[in-house]
């Protein structure tokens, strides 16, 4: 249980509350679902704590279009790791919407997939490890592959431009 | 050809670096199958009926003569002397030990292979036009745009976990050997009004437990936009295909369910907002890739060639492998050879290690050192002087590859059955065996001219029954083997899937039906009907009746 | 009465294995223990279950079988072809000797 970002463990100051029940008081940082937010969105508004919103599989990341300099987090959930929604809605946040605040995965997030979260724009992980041995999967993982084919919003720089660098150096 | 610069060659080198790590820590305990099945999966390693299977890439069915050569090493080093070709245009070898696995990889990484999207639930090795390149009616070479594809789709960081594979096809051909009509994605090169070259965007085909035909999501899609159209079919079939049950997870079902125009609705929203992104792809970098596929240095030669109608007139066996196997060449003077992996009574798709050397030497002296896979089981020399057609057939015919039979009722698909896989309901090696005796006479076969039989052993589909002029199925009933006959499939341009006759029939009485069907079409045909054409004139009922009579 | 016996796949090379009367892992059939009865077959599928030999072997699982004189066979075809190897290459697997 170590969330790992910037090559580090960092603390969890997120509290991750249900679909429905009592809000804890009203100066705890707040996860809330997508549809809880949708249906609550003034009052969640109104608190005083941090708010951050988890995507299920399924949910629309379009719907956070108007209140992403809101929030300063935002949870996309993996329930099982070959649910590859949440790739897309990492990208669509990032590249499309322009979330700059922390994209975090949960649920089965798994060393060989963080690579994948990386490209996709995640910045922080929620592994179901202990902090160093989460911390050294982490790194692992993103230095597993030195080669990228796509381009993606991570600034990672691909074969392609690389090649046209090439050419022009020897041009 | 495309030849790996140092970018591709270190990903596929820290590809096979990776997997050595976690065959380590599978073997020393540090991970459980669990956690290693899916691994192995990404990496062409299956669990099969008696063994682990290793499925190797052979990205649109184009090998070089070294790496031909290679695959014939590895099969002779690691395996039992023999692999297998499959529908997917790849290579399966059928005994490897999961220890030596990754030194299998580590050889074919030396010339440039690997077992990369042979598995799993991501986009699959691209498959093409076996005559890429050669044939005589290409619009034009559609293996840049495949090797595009190819880098595109390869680890696609957002595309690894989709609900179910996923299958591109491209032809640069009016007249479609790829099947694009039963892929995920079906790409056909064609000409707009302004004289462009691009591609009709086809979606939703695909055989298995509910086959269809693919439906044209776009007319034309320019080359420079090619890929982010690509992405932009992934990410909504990414997005909303049904992950609730595996059966239904394919992109086929999101067409069938949503309709065509609703997905074209999706696709084209989310395309405007990439098409101008980084994924559009400009005319240098395009030109860049077909000049990498450039026509080899072929001589200029007159059409006709003296010793080579010669030698037809002199050795009727020689003219008969021609009149089946030989196909124009776009270049005067040079041929396309086919070269079977259909002996008569043999097991279709595999070959020996001392075959694929050969056939790789052949490669080297006759064919500028490309070889091609066919989704039909075959291997193609591209680019054959006619003068040296004899030549090539004389070695051929040594080593048991000179069968005169392609497009022949003997050139029958068949998946490995349950003689190798795990999932297989019955076999389908033993049947097309039978049913290519039955028909082993080469003037009968000659005079049924061309019949497309398709076999599967369970109703994955990999041996393409639903496309097959006959197609049929293994099922298994109260643990017996029997096989239920569809007729009128058809994989190319003109694609169907087939119909189901009827009851299915014992192991022992499906080769008597198979010839009773050809009786009756060739009793009933037109001059110049395929047997295809016939049932498409006749319909079901005339070979339904020689099937099951008043049954 | 039903016959089962525990089939699996060794995990170092793949090949077919039965779980045998002292423990091990045996590439022939005649040297597999035969559970008789539902409550013996699940005892013999737990034991062969064991977290620990997931290091030894994959996916076990039991397979219906009769004793015919002194072998044993199994009654779906599917696994007889197991206990061979493929039937169109009657020279590899367990059947070439
Ligand atoms: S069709 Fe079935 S039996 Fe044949 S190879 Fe595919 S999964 Fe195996």
């Amino acid at each position: 249980m170590a969330i790992v970002k910037n090559d580090s463990v960092i603390e969890q100051e997120w509290i991750t509350v249900d679909a429905e029940g009592d809000l804890p008081a009203s100066d705890e940082n707040l996860i809330v679902p997508l549809a809880r937010f949708k249906e609550e969105r003034d009052s969640l508004l109104g608190r005083n704590g941090g708010l951050g919103v988890q995507l299920n599989p399924g949910d629309a990341p379009e719907d956070l279009a108007d209140d992403l300099d809101r929030l300063s987090i935002i949870t996309v959930n993996f329930p099982a790791y070959t649910d590859g929604r949440g790739y897309s809605y990492g990208r669509v946040l990032r590249e499309r919407m322009g979330f700059t605040g922390e994209l975090r995965a949960v649920g089965d997030v798994l060393r060989d997939q963080i690579l994948y979260m990386h490209r996709c724009g995640f910045d922080a992980y929620d592994l179901k490890v202990e902090g160093e041995v989460a911390l050294n999967k982490v790194r692992a993982a993103l230095k597993e592959m030195s080669v990228y084919y796509q381009p993606t919003g991570d600034g990672r720089v691909t074969a392609q431009s690389l090649r046209e660098r090439r050419r022009a150096a020897l041009q | 050809m495309y030849r790996y610069d140092d970018f591709d060659r270190q990903l596929v080198h820290e590809r096979t670096e990776q997997f050595r790590e976690q065959v380590k820590r599978r073997l020393a305990g540090d991970i459980t199958e669990e956690q290693f099945r899916p691994l192995r999966l990404m990496n062409g390693v299956y669990l099969q009926l008696h063994a682990y299977m290793l499925r190797v890439a052979v990205p649109y069915g184009t090998l070089r003569a070294d790496q031909l050569r290679q695959l014939g090493m590895i099969a002779r080093v690691y395996d039992k002397g023999y692999g297998h070709f499959t529908t997917r245009q790849n290579i399966q070898y059928n005994w490897p030990k999961l220890d030596e696995i990754p030194d299998a990889l580590l050889d074919l990484a030396k010339v440039e292979m690997h077992a990369i999207q042979t598995s799993g639930n991501c986009i699959r090795n691209t498959t093409t036009d076996q005559y890429a390149g050669a044939a005589a009616d290409e619009i034009e070479d559609p293996r840049p745009y495949c090797e595009l594809i190819r880098q595109w789709s390869t680890f696609h960081p957002e595309f690894t976990y989709l609900p179910r594979k996923f299958k591109i096809a491209v032809t640069g051909s009016p007249n479609d050997r790829a099947a694009v009509k039963v892929h995920d994605i079906g790409l056909r090169m064609h000409q707009n009004d302004a004289g462009e070259t691009g591609f009709e965007v086809m979606v939703g085909g695909g055989l298995g437990r509910t086959p269809f035909v693919g439906k044209t999501i776009r007319e034309f899609i320019g080359k420079n936009d090619l890929f982010s159209y690509l992405e932009a079919i992934l990410r909504v079939y990414n997005r909303f295909g049904r992950r609730d049950n595996k059966y239904k997870a394919r992109i086929k079902i999101l067409v069938h369910e949503e309709g065509i125009d609703k997905i074209r609705e999706l696709v084209e929203e989310e395309w405007a907002q990439i098409k101008d992104g980084s994924l559009r792809v400009d005319d240098a970098e395009i030109a860049h890739y077909i000049e990498q596929f450039a026509p080899p240095a072929f001589e200029t030669l007159s059409d006709d060639d003296a010793d080579f109608e010669r030698h037809k007139s002199e050795n009727r066996r020689f003219a008969n492998w021609v009149r089946s196997n030989v196909i124009e060449h776009k270049q005067p003077g040079y041929a396309i050879a086919n070269v079977s992996l259909k002996p008569i009574g043999g097991i279709p798709g595999d070959a020996t290690d001392t075959q694929m050397e050969l056939v790789a030497d052949l490669s080297e002296k006759y064919s500028f050192g490309d070889v091609r896979v066919t989704h039909e089981q075959n291997l193609v020399l591209p680019h054959v002087k006619k003068a040296d057609l004899f030549a090539v057939w004389s070695e051929l015919d040594k080593a048991d590859l000179g069968t005169a039979n392609l497009g022949y009722v003997t050139d029958i698909i068949s998946c490995p059955g349950l003689d190798y896989c795990a999932l297989a309901t019955a076999r389908s090696i033993p049947l097309s065996q039978r049913i290519s005796e039955r028909f082993g006479d080469l003037d009968r076969q000659h005079d049924i001219g061309e019949l497309k039989i398709k076999i599967s052993g369970c109703i994955n589909a990999c041996g393409h029954h639903h496309v097959g002029h006959i197609g049929i199925l293994g099922l298994d009933k109260r643990g017996k083997e029997f096989y239920q006959i569809t007729l009128g499939g058809d994989a190319s341009q003109d694609a169907s899937i087939g119909k189901i006759a009827g009851a299915g029939f014992s192991e022992a009485e499906v080769v008597d039906a198979i010839e009773s069907l050809v009786t009756k079409y060739i009793d009933i045909r037109e001059s110049g009907e395929r047997f295809i054409d016939t049932y498409r004139r006749v319909g079901m009922d005339p070979f339904k009746e020689v099937l099951y009579g008043d049954r | 009465m039903s016959l089962q016996v525990v089939t699996a796949n060794r995990l170092e090379d793949g090949l077919v294995v039965f779980l045998t009367s002292d423990g091990n892992w045996s590439e022939n059939i005649n040297d597999a223990r035969i559970a008789d009865g539902k409550e013996a077959a699940d005892a013999l599928l737990a034991e062969a279950s064991a977290p620990e030999l997931d290091i030894v072997i994959v996916g076990p699982y039991l397979i219906d079988v009769e004793q015919q004189g002194a072998d044993i066979v199994p009654t779906k075809y599917r696994e007889v072809l197991r206990t061979k190897g493929p039937s169109v290459r009657e020279d590899l697997g367990y059947q070439a000797v």
